[in-house]
């Protein structure tokens, strides 16, 4: 809310400037009229009119459009901002009359405004907004109403990268021209391009009765499989990218349970439920911040990653000392009771927060992506999510290898009597461990809220893909861990290319079946006597 | 976190009164007509199914204020199946068996509505569904409040060829994997045949209930959607995926003007959780809409949000009203006028009354229950999503649709009547 009123001022304030800066209003009623009213065809005729005659007054105007602030009434055309309204004909204040009506505008409308917008912008003498604005018109389809506005800015352009994507600009719209001679141009310079709508253009182009001449149609194919080429790479690393972004999710919620199950032996079925203890631990910092430090709001994560872990920890170490270490060395019986214990945890958040999803808002600067290529976004969600695993689990390596209290909890699992016989406190060891484990589900859980639904059965979700990782990547092996999280993600990813999510859940559900029945140890297994016993 | 507490205390209450005297219950029930409430208040479907059980008993409370039914008043029996389709079964079964009630309102996905179905038809007890679904089906036993495909899916696919809509000849199907998005894909494919889009411009795809990694799918859309001509896609997603779905969309930088999204079961409270501004112009196809200006709305809206302060609902900092809301309060005015006019709440005679029946929606027209299908005649509404996640109305129908249960695109329908088999 406090963000969009902030930027509602300063579009407001913008516009204040844009009215002091413009030299006239060049638009006049009538034509402000036009583009605001009327049929959907008539209005972006309008607005084509006045985007090739490159009018002044047209920027705020279409940028009013677009933030839904211009009101109409029988008469007269207004920029309504933060209740201060102006004639949008002649820009002086005015009062908002009460029959005044909002302008509703459909997608159609919204792309030309935003094309007309791109295309005022091609004339800016500021080199980065020029830049902006071709790459946003090379995204979209191309116009040909723009063709007066591109070809002035092709005229005047002097650097050469964006000379070069004017004239693809420009090919785009020439390659329907009845001149043989611009079209094979348009073709030549289009095939530079790596933008997917420009591979939609050319094969639009090769279709049906659209391009007759047998030369060009040759000429359109080499295009063709040119810009594929350059596309492949995006399409390519995006599957890489999604792969690595689950397998980093995998890894997250496996972490937590290599070490209770891996290092400890315990089989946790509450593993889960911790991870929704975690997420809901977010959700309670992020109100926090929303009710006393609304300023901070997109830093609330940094708080709720040691939180979740603390709250996690605690509530296992609660359950070693309760439950679990009255149960060491009968797995069947730990099993039911984690089991019953991840039930008892499920029903007491239903019953304390309802049991209906709960809202947990990504901090802004998670929203959106970079744009690798044309055809490659990467989310920043998914970037941060990879960047954690990885602190995660170089924390937790370092931790177990080159800690005492890695050592200790190594020393414990590989031999109890012995490691008691040297004076190490084992019963405080397992307690510590376990909420180690307990700690690390709990800030994949706030990891989870980032990117998925934060209910009283999100664990239920994950514990199936944990356990499968664990066991995957061998008992009691970090590397394997990690091994098996990047390979199941991968895979997964791949295969859903393929034969949809339906099936790539069941395809790897397979490959592990069979996996295990001929390698029962996982990838990595422990040598030495230990292992044995 | 009143769910279970509730049905606990249900169950309790019920157990109380079974194991006292049988004289004090049948006083009770002398008072009351129950209605039974079956809606998902845990599980996947909860973010849709919750506030549909608010809207029933904010209804109920509506016509108990105003002397209830035959003199009587309503009395609610709210039960959790909990996303869990067998589990409706069940629930409907003890509401009808147990509990008595006269009717049922309930369910959200059309696989939970085939769970039911039999034990209505065996018990011959009433189900009203608010919620838009596939068709292909006509019970004697259901009365359909919400849209048939020809009252949604089909104008939106017309919209989306339209100039208007962008003019899409590419299109994709996505769903959750399930009997509605597939029926619903099945018509829509044989539709866009007969409008002369082939196979190769439509791609099908299905995620799993409670899926929540839309990554790929949304790198496939756009790959799809770069192999020429203007792609859309039609989304069946159903239950809290579609957080996750939208999300992505977002930050994948999907935007309306290039590809536009029509969702089918995405209103104003599925995008609460979601940051609609990278969302702006993706679209909704229903029979209502909270933006709709108009006096019966805007009474409906201060009903529901008078109500959601006064039982301190989770929402009522930011009330939201939706079609499945103005399908669900629709449903029980009509049965409650079907029964007045019936001057009983026998199944059968209630079924007689229904037909024919009126009521002025919050949409803005007169709905008519049909005479003979047990459909409502209702207008068709396609919405703009705005930054602020309401939804801006950019086509409606003329006015009422008659429903078409048996469509019309899929061969086997032929010849089938437009009206319950079974009398």
């Amino acid at each position: 809310m406090r963000r969009l009123t902030l930027r509602s001022a300063l579009i407001a304030l913008a516009a204040v400037f844009g009215t002091v800066a413009a030299p006239a209003w060049a638009l006049d009623a009538a034509q402000a009229r036009a583009i605001a009213v009327g049929d959907g065809d008539a209005r972006i005729a309008a607005l084509q009119d006045a985007v090739a005659r490159a009018d002044p007054g047209l920027a705020t105007f279409a940028q009013a459009l677009l933030d839904d602030a211009v009101k109409t009434t029988a008469t007269g055309v207004f920029i309504v901002h933060d209740d201060k309204a102006v004639d949008a004909a002649t820009g002086q204040p005015a009062k908002l009359p009460d029959d005044a009506e909002d302008v509703s505008n459909n997608n159609r409308m919204r792309g030309a405004l935003e094309t007309a917008l791109s295309g005022l912008r091609l004339l800016s003498p500021e080199l980065p907004v020029r830049a902006k604005a071709i790459s946003e018109l090379s995204s979209a389809a191309a116009d040909p109403a723009l063709l007066p506005v591109v070809e002035k800015a092709f005229a005047s352009e002097t650097d050469v990268k964006l000379k070069g994507q004017l004239g693809r600009l420009r090919a785009a719209v020439q390659i329907a021209s009845p001149d043989r001679a611009k079209r094979l141009q348009a073709i030549d310079d289009l095939s530079h391009s790596g933008e997917p709508t420009v591979r939609a253009l050319l094969q639009s182009r090769l279709a049906a009765d659209a391009e007759t001449d047998p030369e060009l149609r040759t000429a359109l194919t080499h295009a063709i499989v040119q810009v594929e080429g350059r596309l492949a790479w995006g399409e390519r690393l995006g599957v890489l990218f999604t792969g690595i972004s689950l397998g980093s999710i995998l890894l997250l919620v496996a972490l937590g349970l290599a070490i209770t199950y891996g290092l400890m032996g315990v089989i946790n079925m509450a593993h889960g439920e911790l991870m929704m203890i975690g997420a809901y631990t977010t959700w309670g910092v992020q109100n926090l911040f929303r009710h006393f430090a609304p300023g901070l709001f997109d830093a609330y994560i940094v708080l709720a990653v040691p939180a979740s872990f603390l709250v996690a920890a605690a509530v296992g170490a609660i359950l070693e000392r309760g439950v679990i270490r009255f149960l060491y060395g009968r797995p069947l019986e730990t099993l039911l009771a984690t089991w019953g214990i991840s039930l008892v945890l499920m029903q007491l958040v239903r019953s304390i927060f309802g049991a209906q999803n709960v809202e947990v808002e990504n901090p802004s600067w998670m929203s959106g992506g970079i744009a690798v290529t044309s055809n490659l976004t990467l989310p920043y969600n998914r970037l941060a999510i990879i960047a954690f695993a990885a602190i995660v689990l170089v924390g937790t390596w370092l931790l177990i290898s080159r800690t005492r209290l890695g050592l200790f909890v190594r020393g414990v699992t590989q031999n109890r009597r012995m490691a008691s016989c040297t004076g190490i406190d084992t019963v405080r060891i397992d307690t510590l461990a376990f909420a180690l484990g307990a700690g690390i589900a709990g800030m994949a859980g706030c990891a989870l809220s980032q990117v998925g639904n934060v209910g009283p059965d999100l664990g239920q979700s994950y514990i199936v893909d944990s356990f499968m990782v664990v066991v995957l990547g061998g008992v009691g092996q970090l590397a394997g861990t990690v091994l098996a999280a990047l390979g199941l993600g991968l895979m997964n990813k791949v295969l859903e290319g393929v034969a949809g999510a339906v099936l790539a859940k069941i395809f790897v559900l397979i490959f592990i079946v069979v996996f295990i029945q001929k390698r029962p140890q996982g990838l990595f297994a422990l040598k030495g006597r230990s292992a044995e016993s | 976190m009143t769910t279970s507490r509730r049905s606990f205390s249900l169950t309790l209450g019920a157990l109380a009164a079974f194991a006292s005297l049988t004289s004090m219950t049948a006083a009770q029930a002398a008072d009351t007509i129950k209605v039974g409430i079956l809606h998902s208040l845990s599980g996947t479907m909860a973010i849709s199914e919750t506030v549909l059980k608010d809207t029933a008993l904010m209804t109920i409370a509506e016509i108990n204020a105003k002397g209830g039914v035959l003199g009587k008043q309503l009395e609610p029996v709210v039960v959790d199946p909990a996303s869990n389709w067998p589990l409706f079964a069940e629930k409907a079964r003890q509401l009808i068996t147990q509990d008595k009630v006269a009717v049922t309102f309930g369910c959200w996905t059309s696989v939970s509505r085939k769970s039911v179905l039999p034990v209505y038809e065996e018990l011959n007890s009433l189900l009203f569904y608010p919620v838009q679904y596939e068709g292909e089906e006509l019970s004697k036993n259901v009365f359909y409040t919400g849209a048939a495909p020809n009252q949604q899916a089909i104008p939106a696919v017309e919209y989306l060829m339209s100039k208007d809509g962008g003019g899409a000849k590419r299109f994709v199907l996505l769903g959750t994997d399930y009997v509605y998005p597939r029926t619903t894909n099945k018509i829509l494919r044989s539709f866009l045949h007969s409008k002369g889009i082939t196979d190769a411009d439509i791609m099908e795809e299905y995620t799993p209930f409670g899926h929540s990694d839309y990554q790929s799918i949304i790198a496939k859309i756009k790959k799809f959607a770069s192999e020429g001509k203007k792609t859309a896609v039609v989304s069946t997603i159903n239950g809290d995926s579609n957080v996750p779905f939208y999300k992505e969309l977002g930050n994948q930088g999907l935007k309306a003007t290039d590809v536009p999204v029509v969702a089918f079961s995405v209103g104003e409270e599925e995008l609460r959780g979601v940051d609609t501004k990278p969302l702006v112009g993706n679209l909704a196809a229903w029979n209502y809409f909270m933006s709709i200006k108009n006096p019966t709305n805007a009474a409906f809206i201060k009903e529901w949000s008078d109500y959601a302060k006064k039982a301190n609902l989770p929402s009522k900092d930011k009330p939201l009203t939706n079609d499945p809301m103005e399908a669900t309060y629709i449903g029980i005015h009509m049965w409650a006028q079907a029964v007045e006019k019936a001057k009983s709440t026998d199944t059968d005679k209630v079924i007689a009354a229904m037909a024919g029946q009126t009521f002025k929606a919050p949409g803005g027209f007169v709905s008519t229950m049909d005479p003979k299908n047990h459909h409502l005649h209702k207008p068709v509404f396609i919405g703009e999503i705005k930054p602020d996640g309401q939804f801006n109305v950019v086509w409606k129908t003329p006015g009422p649709i008659k429903a078409q249960p048996w469509s019309p695109y899929i061969p086997e329908d032929k010849g089938k009547k437009d009206e319950p088999e079974k009398k």
